[in-house]
């Protein structure tokens, strides 16, 4: 291998896609790994602080893409202060004064401020591809700075953001120039968009594959853009209400059937059920269906509208499609890869929901089952059991009892047994969500048999710090341990804190770790942050070390203390 | 846990089950209630007082539990403003017009008020009413709308709010001529 000319291993790594790979390649040899980092164009970088801007930049100078994941997963659920940080402006800034040709930035959970947007539709001349999910920070005149400036704008995708200011004509600044645009997702805003400017945006947009509009646009909008972009492939529909029987809703049906592309299907954010057969002539095409806002289809309209998508791989829905709806999916989706069930009414009495009767008609007819999210109501050791049995090929299995520490109802016994079958028949899972009542007998089936598991969540389970042993000591490939609300403390934490380096992060909040616990962990591992997140009025931090610490965030790092942590974090 | 288990507390603890009785689900509420030492320092004030609550009842009831269930709150947040849409599952009335062959069927739900629903049914059978007032019904037209209630009653469209119109309509009716000017002169 030594006598090959750089040319020709460059040529070789650049069929190596895979970060993983890359990155075994450029520990081969130092030639390796000179040859491998100027050859790099993608990055992913799963925490924004375990590295920083300049030594990225430093190693891969022809960096033309960038990943960056910012808060903790549980600050999805509010576990984390609003300002505990996350910020992409250094990054932009860093980048933009070195020189790099970025053409793609994709960011989660971080705070992007317009000032950002701004500096990076600027910075980039060739910039392609904006993908932000679940982001906050940013108003549509960050999103107009994006569409005046960035000339070859191909991708702007935004995800579920929170957008703060939902007024302003940022569509109407893309340039009349502009006839890059091939996808263009912006469901989750709440602003009116001029829909004028929006048709001329579509209509010079010959390579427009994925349009998701939000709520405020009107069916005849839509059935206009769906004439001019018959050659779409995933569309996200914002409101789709209109009366089956009038004039505009049969132009609406015939634009929906020209468009023979379409396999991705999301939205109805307002929804007339009755419409819903005008959308039967594509169904049989689509491969992923989104329904998880739209709860006004239930029902006998829901399940027709499934049947029809006999294609399917990947069903997003709420549980108002009920055991009854599942069963209709077990029997139509023979194809289905990936189901997610949401809950309708997260704090209700759960009049409409799954539960583990739906669960067990899927597994049973849908083989190809890899990956589940389920929010339910019970689910019995059984049901797990044979779920396990049919579908021994889950990747990711993550299971949400709505009661938190809700026993198996038939037998009155812990899950321990469920989901011990789970992790024992499934060895390929890599990603594990646990609920209901659990004791450390769980945990010792998932350190004996979930060898290949990457990220666990736990919450309200388990006796005795037992139970995060049996993980740590047993899970060689875990990468990222959630935990909240479980008796584990100083003596799991600090079994073997040299664990934690070979782990993306750990965070445990409301357990039984102690100011001291965790101090110890800083001090013997100098290559960890360890963050308390304290979220009282309290301007001081108790010092007291045998206090019980609420919130423990700690991750590894190469470049030590952050600069930007609010006076609610305190890095030990 | 382990640390209560070293020291034998077991006897001196707060249980929800008879003395001698080791009930499953009293533990497991109890541990959760019991998971803090210093209730006041370092909470919320919510989470402190769900915790309270837990010790009290059975199952933590879910409404209290911060961040539970794992939910993000874009979610949350979409499915909360939907709760307080109406469903439109459709409300179908037959609408006659005198001397017309045929009836028609139109979706109340479909329009938002008055004005809407009027200007559907002129476009619908190409007439107009007239202008609408409290005291006098419709004048300018001999065509009227009104519709009969639940009680088998014809009334005059307009004179009730829109919500209420929609609830109690049973049937739409366009009157004309001699007949439509008797209904207008009813109270």
């Amino acid at each position: 291998m030594n006598y090959f000319p750089d040319e020709v291993l460059e040529h070789v790594f650049d069929s190596i896609a895979s970060h993983k790979d890359r990155n075994s390649v450029s520990l081969v040899c130092k030639s390796w790994y000179r040859i491998e980092r100027y050859s790099r164009r993608r990055v992913f970088i799963g925490n924004c602080y375990s590295i920083s801007p300049e030594r990225l930049i430093a190693r891969f100078p022809g960096l033309k893409s960038l990943t960056l994941k910012g808060k903790p997963h549980f600050a999805d659920f509010n576990l984390v202060p609003y300002d505990w940080g996350g910020f992409v402006y250094p990054w932009i800034k860093a980048l933009a004064e070195s020189g790099i040709g970025l053409e793609e930035l994709r960011l989660k959970r971080m705070v992007v401020s317009d000032e950002s947007l701004e500096l990076l539709s600027k910075s980039f001349a060739n910039f392609k591809s904006l993908v932000l999910v679940s982001c906050e920070g940013f108003s549509a005149d960050g999103l107009a700075a994006v569409a005046a400036n960035c000339r070859f704008l191909r991708e702007l995708d935004l995800q579920e953001n929170e957008v703060d200011d939902h007024r302003g004509h940022w569509l109407s600044c893309f340039p009349e120039s502009c006839t890059s645009l091939v996808s263009l997702n912006f469901a989750c805003l709440k602003g009116e968009v001029n829909l004028g400017a929006l048709e001329r945006l579509v209509s010079r947009s010959p390579n427009l594959k994925s349009l998701r509009l939000n709520r405020l646009v009107p069916l005849d909008t839509l059935q206009k853009l769906l004439m001019r972009a018959p050659q779409l492939v995933d569309l996200g529909i914002g409101s789709y209400v209109h009366d089956p029987s009038s004039e505009a809703s049969n132009k609406l049906k015939h634009a929906i059937q020209r468009c023979k592309s379409i396999v991705s299907l999301s939205g109805f954010l307002e929804v007339a059920p009755r419409c819903m057969s005008a959308i039967y002539p594509i169904c049989g095409n689509l491969t992923t269906l989104n329904l998880s806002y739209a709860p006004g289809l239930h029902g006998n309209k829901l399940t027709k509208l499934i049947q029809h998508c006999r294609k399917l791989q990947r069903l997003w829905i709420l549980d108002r499609i009920g055991d009854k709806g599942l069963g209709v999916v077990a029997s139509t989706c023979k194809e289905l890869q990936e189901l997610r069930v949401f809950p309708s009414d997260p704090f209700g009495a759960g009049n409409d929901a799954v539960t583990e009767e739906g669960l067990v008609l899927v597994s049973a007819g849908c083989p190809k089952l890899n990956s589940l999210l389920y929010f339910c109501q019970q689910m019995t050791n059984a049901a797990l059991i044979t779920v396990a049995r049919n579908c021994p090929n889950f990747i990711r299995f993550r299971l949400c009892i709505l009661d938190p520490v809700k026993p198996d109802p038939v037998t009155n016994q812990p899950l321990d047994e469920g989901f011990g079958a789970i992790v024992q028949s499934c060895k390929r899972l890599k990603r594990l969500s646990l609920s209901g009542l659990l004791t450390d007998q769980v945990f010792l089936y998932i350190g004996m048999y979930a060898e290949q598991l990457e990220m666990l969540s736990i919450a309200f389970a388990a006796d005795s710090d037992k139970g995060m042993l049996y993980v740590l000591n047993g899970c060689k490939k875990l990468r990222k341990l959630e935990i909240r609300d479980c008796p584990f403390g100083n003596s799991a934490l600090l079994e073997d804190v040299g664990k934690y380096e070979t782990m993306r992060s750990l965070w445990m909040s409301s357990c039984e770790v102690t100011l001291g616990g965790c101090k110890t962990v800083a001090e013997k591992m100098p290559s960890l942050n360890v963050e308390i997140i304290n979220e009282s009025d309290q301007t001081e931090f108790n010092l007291d070390e045998g206090q019980k610490v609420d919130k423990m965030y700690l991750y590894r790092t190469l470049v030590g203390h952050r600069k930007d942590a609010p006076e609610s974090v305190w890095i030990l | 846990m382990a640390f209560e288990k070293d020291f034998n507390l077991d006897a001196t603890e707060l249980r929800l089950g008879l003395p001698g009785t080791s009930d499953e689900q009293a533990s497991t509420t109890l541990r959760i209630g019991n998971k803090r030492a210093l209730p006041d320092m370092n909470e919320d004030s919510s989470v402190a007082a769900a915790k309270k609550c837990d010790q009290e009842t059975a199952p933590p009831t879910k409404a209290q539990v911060v961040g539970w269930p794992p939910i993000r709150s874009y979610r949350k947040n979409n499915l909360q403003t939907k709760k307080t849409e109406v469903e439109t599952c459709g409300m179908y009335v037959k609408v006659s017009m005198d001397g017309a062959p045929y009836l028609r069927k139109i979706d109340l739900k479909m329009y938002k008020g008055y004005p809407e629903l009027l200007k559907a049914m002129e476009d619908m059978f190409k007439f107009k009413v007239g202008k609408y007032s409290e005291r006098e019904g419709y004048n300018g037209s001999e065509f009227v709308p009104t519709y009969e209630d639940k009680d088998g009653d014809w009334m005059l469209v307009g004179d009730v709010p829109w919500e209420m119109f929609v609830n109690s309509c049973k049937k739409l009716r366009i009157m004309k001529g001699s007949e439509a000017r008797g209904l207008g002169c009813v109270v």
